[in-house]
């Protein structure tokens, strides 16, 4: 398979020779230090007990999977497929099997869905309209404000739409932060009709030649049926006004998240076209790993990660500075 | 596969021995397995699922379960037991010793404390009666105050804030002001923060010192994963709390780290947050929370609400009734808004163990016809609602122009009623018999 060795390639060379490391990895290692050194150190301290691989070192890799809220069957399905490789091709070194295990993990992720790319999906001519949505406190106000500052410095003309009219103060958010990034804001009423919003934003975004329409809306549980039938009539309301959006809707994911993650997904996917996830908090010491599951088993890909509070702090996802910061990283920013 | 309840569980794994309705070492390796799953998708802490499924198998031991007849509920019984006791036997409320009686939450970003804040402020004035000030010092997130404010104002309770500004000093300012002005109870929101940022958790043990809070209260997300007990471990460090309230409890999530804190550092639970309402915060009860671990249903809850709402007396009179072969549509009307007055449909069916959850669509289907079956009885004669057999074509068409609706609607009523009264024949026969007829205690269907 060629994934295995291009995966070898990448984190080999890692290991070998010290890559020139670019901005956007020290940013995955600085935010992601908390969460790495927990990880990896138990790893490296997992082999250094294990001469040899057995049973007991399998049951603690198994631990330090389901500590990091890789999903329990996940979890159990890849120390699994691990065991098996080590019986069949005879590995023992501990070494060596950690190696396999992100191996595994790659392939997984890559393997259960299309890969995408992480950047936004830009519609041919008119409006991009970007649907932001997620369970309540898990970031989307401040996640849109970091995509706008993102868009706004690529030399996109941005907008914010302020659809969550239901929480307290939430209005007031975005506002501040569309001042602050210098961008217009539409907003509505308190408790007003949130799709009513969103078709005066894509108006304006029509009107005014706007590139990106960011949608936020109110934080819901997913199990509240008519919150979420609200969210399939936003997106109605918006496609009406421009053919085939909103583009992208992407679903935010705290980070200390356990393993209702896949079920917020799920139930999200069902009444919205996800088209991906961005993994909010991942600056503390969660290990995100409930993002692997969702993958594994929705095929939803994480397109950004929030490792910091500074706006350039939302990055581009990407899977081998993931698994490397979350598995294999070394303590050499200490 | 995953998330079912751990009864089911057990039952699969007994269909798989068919047969075998004995359990054996080897099926209590199965059992405690699952025990292990279960757990570990309601997000417990590994190390505690660990500890806890060796405790589980020296008290099965203990139990001699493997002499029993029904040995998988005499586990799963025992692992109820043990959640509901390492959760807390007694329920810790909050005494109003100090005046004010001054609470501060803190928690992670995004864990519901300015929310939580209003709520606690509206059971504290509503409930208890106390003259109660909330305090921002959550100077950071933008429009936080604001969000406070608003709560406050909608609450009618005190609001103290200094815009952005050193925290610790709009701490000592908030006690000053609530002492001066005679408030019970001052709540101080504090602003999110990861338990690693040092420069702010220092802010909070400052605030902890120059004010001594009564209560130190940490947020924790019911649907927080396996690192919840390590940030709570650190906020109790620093800061001493003094228990914890778990939100987002109306949501899915099974909400294990509960059990997990207060197994690794003892800390109580002493409120839940289960809706985005006001009055949505309850005092906190272990052994619910120890069903819903296992996905087992509220069964005390639904105990308890049934006996609130319905009049014995009332009950039992029908009960004779019904027994008697008397039922006429009057008497299933009050049926059934003795069954509404329990709480709504959903709520009912989230609360009986084995039933499968309804969807919202459900229940609101299920509400609806309820309302049509009142219109419908509500708009016969006293005469008709007794004898629904006199009921002829014209009387048909008079009863729905009274209630609006259709001939096809009315006929559907009647066909529900006397689908009940044979079912209430069969329930005459169960009596007699001992055996319960099938598909009895269907409600508010097709």
């Amino acid at each position: 398979m060629g994934l295995f060795s291009f995966l070898k390639s990448k984190f080999g060379k890692k290991s070998e020779e010290k890559p020139e490391q670019s901005s956007s990895l020290q940013t995955y290692e600085k935010g992601m230090a908390k969460s790495r050194r927990a990880f990896a150190s138990r790893l490296d301290e997992l082999g250094k007990r294990y001469a040899r691989v057995n049973e007991e070192y399998f049951e603690e890799l198994e631990q330090i999977l389901i500590e990091s809220d890789v999903g329990v069957e996940l979890s159990i399905r890849l120390i699994e497929q691990l065991l098996d490789k080590s019986e069949k091709e005879h590995i023992t070194e501990p070494k060596k099997i950690a190696d396999e295990l992100v191996d595994l993990m790659f392939v997984d992720y890559a393997t259960k869905g299309e890969s995408i790319e992480n950047e936004i999906q830009f519609a041919e001519s008119g409006p991009t309209v970007l649907l932001v949505v997620g369970v309540n406190g898990v970031g989307k106000t401040t996640s849109i404000a970091k995509l706008a500052y993102r868009y706004l410095h690529m030399g996109k003309k941005v907008m914010l739409v302020a659809g969550d009219t239901f929480r307290a103060g939430a209005v007031e958010q975005l506002k501040i932060w569309a001042d602050r990034l210098g961008c217009p804001i539409i907003t509505g009423k308190e408790n007003g009709d949130p799709a009513s919003v969103a078709y005066e934003g894509v108006q304006f975004a029509k009107k005014n030649n706007i590139d990106l329409v960011i949608v936020d809306t109110a934080g819901r549980q997913q199990t509240k049926s008519n919150l979420m039938q609200e969210l399939g009539k936003i997106s109605r309301v918006i496609g009406k006004e421009i053919e085939g959006a909103p583009h992208e809707t992407f679903l935010i994911i705290d980070g200390t998240t356990g393993q209702n993650g896949v079920l917020q997904a799920k139930a999200f996917k069902e009444v919205a076209n996800l088209t991906g996830i961005v993994i909010t908090k991942m600056d503390g010491t969660s290990k995100g790993g409930i993002i692997l599951s969702i993958r594994d088993e929705l095929g939803v890909p994480v397109r950004f990660i929030g490792l910091g509070e500074r706006m350039e702090d939302l990055q581009e996802f990407d899977l081998d500075k993931y698994l490397y910061g979350l598995l294999l990283g070394e303590e050499s920013n200490d | 596969m995953a998330f079912e309840s751990l009864t089911d569980r057990f039952g699969a794994i007994f269909k798989k021995l068919r047969g075998q309705s004995r359990l054996t070492e080897k099926n209590m390796e199965d059992m405690l397995k699952e025990i292990r799953m279960a757990l570990l998708e309601a997000d417990v802490n590994f190390k505690v699922v660990k500890a806890f499924v060796n405790d589980v198998k020296e008290k099965a031991l203990g139990q001699d379960v493997y002499s029993k007849v029904n040995p998988s509920q005499m586990v799963v019984k025992i692992v109820h037991d043990e959640i509901e006791e390492l959760l807390g036997a007694d329920q810790t409320e909050i005494t109003y010793k100090s005046k004010p009686t001054i609470l501060m939450l803190v928690g992670l970003q995004g864990t519901g404390k300015t929310t939580t804040a209003g709520k606690l402020s509206y059971l504290q004035k509503n409930k208890l009666g106390k003259k109660v000030m909330l305090a921002a010092l959550d100077v950071y997130r933008p429009a936080a105050i604001a969000q406070l404010e608003t709560l406050a104002n909608q609450n009618g309770v005190g609001f103290f804030s200094m815009g952005i500004t050193n925290p610790v000093d709009i701490a000592v300012a908030a006690k000053k002001k609530a002492q001066e002005e005679g408030y019970d109870v001052l709540i101080l929101d504090t602003a999110g923060r990861l338990q690693i940022d040092e420069a702010l958790m220092k802010e909070l043990t400052e605030i902890n010192h120059v004010v001594h809070p009564d209560e130190v209260l940490l947020l924790v997300d019911a649907a927080a994963g396996q690192d919840a007990v390590n940030v709570a471990s650190t906020f109790n460090k620093d800061l001493h709390l003094t228990g914890i309230i778990m939100s987002k409890l109306d949501g899915d999530a099974r909400g294990g780290s509960a059990l997990s804190i207060k197994y690794l550092t003892g800390l109580p639970i002493k409120f839940a947050g289960v809706g985005e309402k006001m009055e949505d915060l309850e005092i906190f009860y272990p052994d619910r929370m120890a069903d819903r671990i296992l996905g087992m249903g509220d069964v005390v809850t639904l105990v308890e609400k049934a006996q609130e709402a319905i009049d014995e007396k009332e009950a039992e009179r029908q009960a004779k009734k019904m027994m008697e072969g008397e039922f006429t549509l009057e008497d299933m009307l009050h049926q059934m808004k003795q069954v509404q007055r329990i709480g709504s449909l959903g709520k009912l069916a989230s609360l009986i163990p084995g039933m499968p959850k309804l969807t919202d669509e459900q229940k609101e289907t299920a509400e609806r016809e309820m309302r049509v079956f009142e219109a419908v009885i509500n708009s016969m004669t006293p005469y008709e609602r007794r004898h629904p057999e006199v009921l002829r074509f014209s009387h048909k068409n008079r009863i729905a122009k009274g209630c609006g609706l259709t001939n096809a609607d009315i006929n559907r009523v009647l066909r529900r009623y006397e689908k009940s009264k044979e079912m209430m024949k069969q329930l005459k026969q169960y009596q007699k018999t001992g055996r319960m007829p099938p598909g009895l205690g269907g409600f508010g269907g097709k």
